[in-house]
């Protein structure tokens, strides 16, 4: 039998305030276990909330990026359920007034048009971390309370999903989002970014959704991936022999690349959502959602639309400039200066990112500037310097920060593209070579190549090779 | 006259002008807690450094330094309202030996004027009870009579100022926890509008209920400690942005003409005649002071001791949650796994009435019954909230007995949860509502009981009702009078 699958995500992105989101409490990654906790984050008795304005302002950037319905009153409720990562035994979260609700993303996917609703966007507080001790049989295990309190935003998708493309789509376009909008590292190692997926099933030409099946513990794209494919196998085995999928939730397990049942649906928690009653509800006024809209930059969506229209860059060009804002902007800025688009693009994808990665910089800390490319990029495309050349040209900039024209003068670059000076060397190099000129006077069209090497060599590589080409067909003719 | 029968303010002006020193105020009181304490049961701990801060005190005003405005006074604070210095129980055994790492917002503001902490009083176990029997550590006892309840959950701080064991008292007052065993010990017992004084630092039973109240010998008092303790606190997000005016100063600046308004629903079945007959006269007085009395209604008053009984119990079963023996509190001694660890941790430490509106909340806000109890109870609050909003257009102030019944027989209801819950039956709608309430000393039932009339006016005026309790004091002796038990 066919089955159509219906997918779900979840994601949770850290936001990187300096502060947690209801204490004064630094929420930097990786220090020594809890030495970023208070009595608010601990919950001792007495102890009371206090909301984080930045964070509340990042959460209304990102539900605005996302296309949500901003509620104007938004407030808190308590998500009640026990676990010892859980200070409070409950988590300060939104269900009742989310901040954004029936948003939506449209995904960057060559070709296609696909558009992913999302149910809600809503500000949460996140939980401690377990760490259990080495030893299998030991009864205790430690808890963290670093991470308690970190802000989190929710964002929680509509099952609209279809494939496994389109969650992976799903995953770079928002990510590449939330990126443009600065709210967080999106560092997944660091789980800063984290997802889980809701799949169900249904027979092709069927509209009735067979039963959501939740997967945890997904901590890379990856694991998001090959979880969705395990469990649609799985589904889809258990309905071929007739069996039954029950509504569950499942956790991954990245080891062995399966998928167990972690508990049924009636284990399922009852979280008990009522109003925070320490914290007041938010009002919305309009001028901060006037501040808020007016701070997103273009998205990536509008960027990859302007760079393939604008710049008539192929969807696999344009998607990689994209990818990361300041690359983007760097693009952007060099096409001020130069209407090359395709040469820039090609040095951006070709040497610039290469660079950035094999020696780890990001873009704001790359020696060469958007203007220092295009001026590179101009003496290539002038025929001042070879092509060859710019690459070494390129590396020297990178290293010393200098201007190209500098590092041509010091090295002596500049191609020789003036006939006077070509002439007599190209007139010897013809007649030490006869019997290469009547076989190009014959219709060996390759023989030229000979010829063009042989000045290159006696140029010691400098002379314009396009302008040796003319001259040698010239004079050959003659 | 002995030291500890001064009003607080007196026994300041006593300090600060030389007369007195600070700490023989304080030795005096710890003398007379350690003699009298044992018969009522206010204290569950003292502060071993109230002599050296008293002597400190002295000091300062020996070489010429100026003091604050609580110069020397002992202050006893109820034991839900976090210190540094001493153990902060609840009343309850999980947190038999819990010290908290900060003070509360109203320590720190009396410390920093001058007040001494002089101890730690009983309640009900987390402020759920009204009649400090469910204390997980001992029975509170009224001064005017020891067989009976002091009430509650604040009887340690009322008691102990009736007792003339403490000269001022911090408690709190969910659903009439300051004003009811105020009303039964015969002293004053205030109930700020909610958010007025900073939370932080006071245990959380319910958030949304939950206010500090102050208990004093006399109205004066209670304008001294509350001109200290309130205001604007940015780490508590309900407290309230709202200027502070000059309680003490104003306190006779009452205004010539003032309406009160009187709801028949708080003198209906179930109310004692002799505590009718009391606030009735007490109502004469006002009347023959220029007051207008009008008749009035406040018709879902019948709802709100159901509505917030389960706001309330709701609160408390996420408020309570996080005693789960994991950070800090009891921790049970043998379990086999999380779970279990937090089944008995939880079951072996709380008390019966706490285990009871812990399992109220959590059903109350279970899936399919949220929007039959805890919504529907929020919307009663919102009608009984209106009530008022409506009534205040037309009246000033409001007065009603503050208890139906005087104090009963230690033991008496013990086994009868709703008997108790009726207690609160004319204290609960200021809390539904948010508005101040003060309950002040109004004569005394044919058994020397005391009676107490509770005023309740606007959202922010405590002014008002500091100035309507006043004058009432200024017209009768009531305030004056002391238990047979503080001579002896
Ligand atoms: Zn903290």
């Amino acid at each position: 039998m066919e089955f159509d699958v219906v997918i779900g995500l979840e994601t949770h992105v850290e936001l990187h305030t300096d502060t947690k989101l209801f204490c004064g409490c630094s929420s930097k990654f990786g220090s020594e276990p809890n030495t970023q906790t208070c009595p608010v984050c601990l919950a001792l008795p007495g102890a009371l909330p206090v909301m984080n304005r930045i964070a509340f302002n990042y959460a209304l950037k990102a539900a605005l990026a996302l296309n949500c319905k901003i509620n104007n009153l938004t407030h808190f409720d308590r998500k009640g359920y026990y676990y010892p990562d859980l200070p409070k035994n409950f988590q300060i979260s939104q269900n009742y007034n989310n901040l954004g609700t029936d948003g939506f993303i449209d995904l960057i996917m060559e070709g296609q048009n696909k558009r992913v609703t999302l149910h809600n966007v809503h500000l949460e507080e996140d939980a401690g971390k377990l760490l259990h001790p080495e030893e299998s049989n030991a009864d205790y295990s430690f808890v963290d309370f670093n991470r308690a309190g970190i802000p989190l935003l929710e964002i929680v998708s509509n099952p609209d999903i279809q494939s496994v493309e389109e969650a992976e789509a799903y995953m770079q376009t928002l990510r590449s989002i939330l990126h443009y909008i600065n709210i967080s590292d999106c560092k997944m190692q660091e789980g800063s970014l984290r997802f889980e997926a809701s799949i169900s099933l249904k027979e092709s030409g069927v509209t009735e959704l067979g039963n959501r099946v939740e997967i945890k513990n997904l901590n890379s794209v990856r694991s998001v991936i090959k979880s969705i494919e395990y469990e649609i196998n799985r589904q889809s085995n258990v309905l071929n022999q007739g069996g039954v999928i029950h509504r569950e939730t499942r956790l991954w397990d990245d080891k062995n690349q399966k998928s167990e049942r972690m508990r049924s649906k009636e284990e399922s928690q009852d979280y008990r959502y009522f109003p925070e009653p320490d914290l007041v509800p938010v009002i919305i006024e309009k001028s901060l959602l006037g501040d808020e809209r007016a701070s997103i930059p273009e998205l990536p969506m509008c960027r990859l639309k302007r760079f393939m229209e604008n710049y008539k860059l192929s969807f696999y060009d344009a998607n990689i400039l994209i990818q990361d804002i300041f690359i983007a902007d760097y693009f952007d800025e060099c096409t001020k200066d130069y209407h090359e688009p395709k040469a820039i693009s090609n040095w951006i994808i070709n040497e610039v990112l290469r660079y950035l990665n094999e020696n780890k910089i990001n873009i704001s800390g790359f020696n060469i500037r958007p203007k220092m490319l295009t001026e590179l990029i101009k003496l290539v495309e002038d025929g001042v310097i070879s092509k060859a050349a710019a690459k070494s040209v390129f590396m020297e900039m990178a290293l010393r920060g200098t201007n190209a024209n500098v590092i041509v003068e010091e090295k002596g670059l500049v191609q020789i593209s003036n006939t006077n000076e070509l002439e007599s060397i190209v007139a010897d190099i013809i007649k030490e070579n006869e019997k290469v000129v009547t076989d190009f006077k014959n219709g060996k069209k390759n023989a030229i190549g000979f010829l063009v090497g042989k000045i290159m060599q006696k140029t010691k590589g400098k002379a314009n090779p396009k302008v040796v080409n003319e001259m040698l067909e010239n004079m050959i003719k003659q | 006259m002995h030291l500890y029968e001064f009003t607080a303010l007196q026994i300041k002006e006593k300090i600060k002008s030389g007369e007195t020193l600070a700490q023989e105020v304080i030795k005096e009181l710890l003398d007379r807690i350690k003699v009298k304490d044992p018969d009522i049961g206010s204290y569950l701990s003292i502060n071993e450094n109230a002599l050296s801060k008293a002597c400190a005190i002295d000091d300062k005003i020996k070489s010429g330094q100026t003091v604050g405005a609580l110069a020397g006074i002992p202050i006893a604070i109820k034991d839900n309202i976090c210190t540094l210095d001493l153990k902060t129980t609840c009343g309850s055994k999980v947190l038999s030996s819990f010290l908290s790492p900060y003070n509360a917002h109203v320590v720190e503001c009396i410390e920093k004027e001058d007040g001494i902490i002089i101890g730690k009083t009983n309640l009900d176990e987390f402020g759920m009870g009204s009649t400090t029997e469910h204390s997980g550590f001992k029975v509170t006892r009224n001064p005017w009579d020891l067989q009976r309840i002091p009430g509650g959950s604040s009887g340690g701080a009322a008691a102990s100022v009736a007792a003339d064991i403490s000269f001022l008292s911090l408690g709190s007052d969910t659903g009439g926890s300051v004003r009811q065993p105020a009303s039964f010990c015969g002293v004053v017992g205030l109930k700020p509008t909610y958010g007025r004084i900073s939370r932080y630092g006071l245990v959380a039973f319910a958030s949304s209920l939950d206010q500090i109240g102050l208990i004093s010998k006399d109205v004066a008092d209670t304008a001294l400690l509350l001109q200290v303790i309130c205001g604007y606190d940015n780490r508590d997000s309900t407290s309230l942005q709202k200027d502070v005016p000059k309680y003490i100063e104003q306190l006779d600046s009452i205004e010539k003409k003032f309406k009160i308004g009187v709801p028949k629903e708080f003198f209906a079945n179930g109310l004692n005649e002799e505590i009718s007959k009391s606030v009735n006269e007490a109502l004469d007085v006002f009347k023959k002071n220029g007051a207008e009395i009008v008749e009035m209604s406040l018709p879902h008053t019948e709802f709100g001791v159901a509505a917030y009984y389960i706001i309330s119990a709701a609160e408390a079963s996420s408020n309570l949650a996080r005693y789960d023996g994991v950070r800090y509190g009891y921790r049970t001694q043998n379990c086999k796994n999380i779970i279990d660890m937090y089944e008995r941790s939880r079951s072996e430490s709380f008390g019966n009435e706490v285990k009871r509106r812990i399992i109220m909340g959590n059903y109350v806000l279970s899936t399919g019954y949220y929007d039959a109890y805890y919504l529907k109870a929020s919307k009663v609050r919102t009608l009984i909230k209106n009530d008022f909003d409506k009534a205040f257009e037309k009246v000033d102030y409001i007065i009603s007995p503050t208890t139906p019944v005087p104090a009963y027989k230690v033991g008496e209801k013990v086994s009868d949860p709703l008997e108790m819950y009726l207690l609160d039956t004319y204290t609960i709608p200021a809390n539904l509502a948010g508005i101040p309430g003060i309950s002040i000393p109004c004569g005394f039932t044919n058994n020397g009981l005391p009676i107490g009339m509770q005023i309740m006016g606007r959202h922010y005026n405590e002014q008002g009702l500091l100035q309507v309790a006043r004058k009432f004091e200024s017209e009768t002796d009531f305030h004056k009078i002391k238990p047979k038990f503080n001579a002896t």
